[in-house]
């Protein structure tokens, strides 16, 4: 079963969202990782660009596919993480630590209410996996 | 490819398994009414001697194929050793396609995997693709790339770029959101031009262009400043994008790679493909290895199985069509095996130093041709900057009725008439000359060209 930290918020579309204020810092899922396979590239967005709530933000290439990721709330991109750009398994192998993928400065605060619980992503796995 | 004879027995067979009568049945589900109901109407056939009779009275008609040329503009007549010719027919060869089993054709990914190899050698970059269709669907896959690396939309195309490259691109971009706009050249270098605010915002040349484009040699047959123009594009952000179209001129210019380009495409027609009436081709397509993943079409790569053995594979194929979909780097999910096949063979054939020596010979008659005209009286050689073998020549009258009587009088294919891409230019030609063109064959030129303007003139 795959690894769902409390405390984070999560998407549909499998990447976690922690909030510290207006800071946001996003990256995918545990379970996401594990779909995907060996993570071999990473591609991310600059800082300052800015994004709407589910637009994509960059791509993260496996062994098997290239697949978008997309943002969970509006922001704009303060920071990404480089150190992917040669060590983009650390996606694979500590998705919610060195893994993380953006942080950014969350426009809208209260969109973050959209968005699922541990637990609640919890049971959207389930509901998918069934 | 197999030869698979059958009988007539045979064929009833497979009819019966089918549960058919008659092999027409097979076309049962085509309307009747466009369906052709007669046999074609073609005449009678002819004995193999009459037929051979028939086939030669028709290529003698053919006065041009035998005419000295000084055609150039995109095709260029270059001799190719006979031993490209032999080794493509190999059926292995001959009949293989770009692989989509990759690991079943170790040959062809390996020849492949060459051909990059001396495109990246030639152009001075660090990756190159499989190829692409040829050199103007490999500018305009350029184009597309450059917005994807950049994420802006404007590409500044220079107006001394081949005039249907720009059509090809024009085509490719219509419907992507991406604006193309064409520079100016100077009619007097002959050299790309931006006339107005280059690095300023909101001028040509500013922070929302992607790409500048740039033909060396260019389409008047000058060497444009390469590093000049890597320079302004970069301190916009924007991408060089480097355009070749007579592949022969890497054996003598400095690569585009070491002028800075971050795209770098060329038509390999001339690396021992026949001009074969415009086609097939091959589009070269090389890059810097940090955009490695933006390139599009197919990418061979040496990789190394457990036992340490050398195998040759498909890579980065997950950006390719066939998995990434509408997201996928380009729609291109092929490439021109058998001519880059050849392109490979080509350059292996003649080494550095023959690529060297083919270079220098085309540059060197065409210096020679060039000098010659420009003595002439009325002719003038239309632009200042340098050359590699093709010059554009400004005749006292228009260029068209010239061309024509060296053809009708004189024998001679004596270049392009500008007026067919540049109405506004009705007295200027473009003269290629490449090895192939024998001493003799300028010297008819020059005197063809002397003979007509005196005639025309009256003196």
């Amino acid at each position: 079963m795959a690894n769902v930290p409390e405390g984070l918020y999560y998407s549909k579309d499998h990447e976690w969202l922690k909030v510290e204020g207006d800071a946001g810092t996003i990256g995918i899922t545990d379970h996401a990782q594990s779909q995907l396979g060996d993570v071999v590239y990473v591609e991310l967005p600059k800082a300052g660009d800015a994004f709407a709530a589910h637009a994509e933000f960059g791509s993260v290439e496996s062994v098997k596919a290239v697949s978008p990721v997309y943002i969970p709330v509006s922001g704009e991109v303060v920071e990404t993480n480089e150190s992917l750009a040669d060590a983009p398994e650390k996606v694979n192998t500590d998705p919610y630590g060195e893994g993380w993928m953006i942080r950014i400065r969350l426009t809208d605060a209260g969109e973050v209410d959209a968005l699922l619980t541990a637990a609640e992503y919890e049971d959207f796995l389930k509901s998918e996996t069934e | 490819m197999r030869y698979i004879p059958n009988s007539p027995e045979e064929r009833q067979e497979m009819l019966r398994s089918l549960g058919l009568g008659a092999a027409e049945e097979l076309f049962d589900s085509i309307p009747a009414e466009i369906r052709l109901s007669a046999p074609l109407k073609t005449p009678d056939a002819l004995s193999e001697i009459e037929l051979l009779e028939r086939f030669e009275t028709l290529a003698a008609r053919n006065a041009a194929a035998r005419r000295p040329s000084f055609l150039g503009a995109g095709a260029y007549s270059h001799y190719a050793p006979t031993i490209v010719d032999a080794l493509i027919q190999r059926s292995e060869f001959f009949t293989a396609y770009t692989p989509y089993q990759p690991e079943i054709s170790q040959g062809t990914l390996q020849a492949i995997f060459e051909f990059q190899t001396l495109v990246c050698q030639l152009t001075g970059m660090d990756v190159a693709n499989a190829s692409m269709y040829d050199g103007s669907t490999a500018m305009a896959e350029a184009v597309l790339m450059a917005e994807r690396v950049t994420r802006r939309s404007r590409v500044l195309v220079s107006g001394a770029v081949h005039p249907e490259y720009m059509q090809v691109a024009e085509t490719y971009v219509a419907h992507a959101g991406i604006e193309l706009r064409r520079t100016g050249f100077d009619m007097e270098t002959g050299r790309t031009t931006i006339d107005e605010g280059v690095g300023v915002e909101g001028g040509a040349l500013d922070k929302s262009v992607a790409a500048v484009v740039i033909q060396s040699p260019n389409f008047f047959g000058c060497v444009e400043e390469l590093k000049a123009w890597a320079d302004r594009a970069h301190a916009v952000g924007a991408l060089l994008v480097v355009v070749v179209t007579e592949a022969a001129s890497f054996g003598l210019l400095r690569s585009p790679g070491a002028c800075g380009a971050d795209i770098v495409v060329a038509e390999g027609q001339s690396l021992g493909v026949p001009l074969s009436y415009g086609g097939p081709y091959v589009g070269l397509f090389a890059t810097r290895e940090q955009y490695a993943r933006q390139i599009p079409g197919r990418l061979a790569g040496v990789a190394y199985d457990k036992q340490g053995r050398r195998g040759f594979v498909l890579t980065l194929a997950t950006r390719e069509q066939h998995i990434r979909r509408e997201k996928a780097t380009s729609n291109i999910c092929t490439n021109e095996g058998l001519i880059a096949l050849a392109a490979t063979i080509y350059m292996t054939a003649l080494g550095r130093r023959g690529l060297q020596e083919v270079a220098a010979q085309c540059a060197q008659k065409a210096a020679y041709a060039r000098k010659r005209i420009a003595a002439l009286e009325g002719f003038s050689v239309a632009h200042s900057a340098p050359v590699f073998n093709e010059f554009v020549v400004r005749a006292p009258v228009e260029a068209q009725g010239i061309l024509r009587r060296l053809a009708d009088e004189h024998n001679l294919t004596g270049g392009l008439a500008l007026s067919r891409y540049f109405p506004e230019r009705p007295n200027d030609f473009l003269v290629c000359v490449t090895e192939t063109n024998k001493r003799e064959e300028i010297d008819a030129l020059v005197e063809g060209l002397k003979k007509v303007w005196s005639l025309e003139s009256g003196v």
